[in-house]
């Protein structure tokens, strides 16, 4: 693979993770997080939506109209979707019911639409399906992490199995309630995003102060 | 780059079709993977309230429909007058739909499960072993807090004792009310009695903690969090257990000390 294209595809995980860096995505983050396999298979469908949401919308993107560029993402994406969401129903079928509602809000989370606008109307087919394909394991990984954590500490279990026996199976472990509420990922991630940022100073957003979206050179985010 | 409106009109127009291609094709295609998949996933439901799937136990679809065909025997039964109706064929029934249907269903009474619709006829399933029922397994519904939570509840052949209880749909808040999913909650279920000694439903979900199905028959732990779907469980009990529900049927099994024998089969 050539260089280029093995940074669009890498960049996405770390150095411009969309949940970390761009903040976005976050909805479903903390819905679909308290179990690993749930989160797993959220991220493999929101990895093919967006790679082939980007895929086709590169493809045709000398021919959209601009003035219903932003429709025309959308009815692709959400045709996507809805077949993303009939295939999980047809082939994993209890996990399609745990997943429940959030492989159809797939539908509204940003990352997908903020690639199709930011990467896809731009760029080449290829490009912009690899670049879907980091964005979508970017935001994976940090599933995965959350997911991790929070199915270790809430439920002592690993993919389901148990890790640590709880004190209601006849274990030691007191399971960390919390962590399967939604506050625990709100945690998490912002734990998440501070260690990555003290890694990568180079993250940190610059104070927002009144005036600044009008300054010059201005690339901030409030998204 | 400016486009002419009838261009725009005509692009719109391509990429809808092309879309509703994809998402009618790929819906249309998988249909009936999916229809299978919602059907073992409710026998793999009623084959649990029978007691002859534990909850960790996998099972692929084909096991979970030879199992099912083997020891479960689908029964439609006349609501009203209690006895089991013989020109519904019961394997392709479906009381969900009979109570949608006006044909097929007349407006329930004011009940506190919020039922609006009771099918005139309902679909019971009995374990049957060495030609004798062992279980009987009747289809609950009602409201919870925010959703209809659909289940069955499994009752021993004295017609009184639970065996178990299970609910395949609910919309209820995960980790509050969708406890009644719970696998140790459900597991309080066995042992406790539906009816009290007059053949009056008496099961409830109590606020706080019941005793052991010995000492405190009648009630069963309130789900922590979840005041509102846990009354809505005692209230669809007592609909589907009642007069309106199955209780005509109950009454007329009770009647007939040799209902469990299986007659023509």
């Amino acid at each position: 693979m050539a260089s280029k294209e093995r940074e669009t595809l890498l960049d996405p995980l770390i150095n411009n993770n969309p949940i970390a860096l761009q903040v976005l995505g976050l909805c479903s983050a903390l819905a679909v997080t308290t179990k690993m396999e749930t989160a797993f298979v959220m991220s493999l469908a929101v990895v093919a939506v967006t790679a082939l949401s980007n895929l086709s919308i590169s493809v045709i993107r000398n021919y959209i109209p601009s003035s219903i560029r932003i429709i025309v993402q959308l009815t692709i994406i959400a045709s996507l979707v809805i077949v993303t969401d009939q295939v999980l129903k047809a082939f994993v079928f209890d996990i399609s019911k745990q997943l429940s509602v959030f492989v159809g809000l797939i539908i509204t989370n940003c990352i997908i639409m903020g690639r199709a606008e930011a990467f896809a109307m731009q760029n080449a087919p290829l490009p912009s399906f690899i670049d879907g394909i980091g964005n979508g394991l970017g935001y994976g990984l940090v599933l995965m992490l959350v997911a991790f954590m929070r199915e270790l500490f809430g439920s002592g279990k690993v993919f389901g199995y148990t890790v640590l026996p709880l004190v209601t199976e006849g274990g030691w472990y007191q399971p960390n309630g919390m962590m399967l509420l939604a506050p625990g990922a709100f945690f998490l991630i912002g734990i998440f995003i501070w260690v990555i940022r003290s890694i990568r100073p180079e993250q940190v957003e610059e104070d927002f102060h009144v005036g600044a979206l009008s300054e010059p050179g201005y690339e901030g985010s409030v998204r | 780059m400016q486009h002419s409106t009838g261009y725009i009109i005509g692009f719109s127009a391509a990429i809808c079709v092309v879309c509703a291609l994809l998402v009618s094709g790929s819906a249309v295609s998988l249909k009936p993977l999916q229809e299978r998949n919602a059907l073992v996933d409710k026998q793999k439901n009623i084959l649990s309230v029978a007691g002859l799937m534990s909850s960790g136990e996998t099972m692929t679809a084909d096991e979970v429909q030879t199992l099912f065909a083997d020891k479960i025997r689908p029964v439609v039964v006349d609501l009203e007058s209690g006895d089991i109706d013989p020109d519904v064929d019961a394997a392709s029934f479906d009381q969900r739909n009979a109570a949608k249907d006006p044909e097929t269903s007349r407006a329930a009474p004011a009940n506190a499960s919020k039922i609006l619709r009771v099918p005139y006829d309902g679909l019971v399933y009995e374990v049957v072993k060495d030609g004798a029922v062992q279980t009987l397994i009747l289809p609950i519904e009602g409201m919870g807090l925010w959703s209809v939570l659909y289940g069955y509840l499994a009752l021993d052949t004295d017609l009184t004792t639970i065996r178990g209880i299970t609910f395949y749909e609910q919309g209820e808040t995960a980790g509050l009310g969708g406890e009644v999913e719970n696998p140790r909650w459900k597991a309080l279920w066995p042992g406790r009695r539906a009816f009290d000694d007059r053949g009056n439903v008496k099961i409830q979900v109590k606020k706080g903690i019941a005793g052991p199905p010995a000492t405190d028959p009648y009630e069963v732990d309130g789900l922590s969090g979840a005041t509102l779907t846990s009354r809505g469980v005692t209230n669809m009990l007592r609909f589907w257990l009642g007069p309106d529900g199955f209780g005509p049927f109950i009454a007329q099994l009770r009647s007939d000390p040799s209902w469990t024998s299986v007659k023509g089969t």
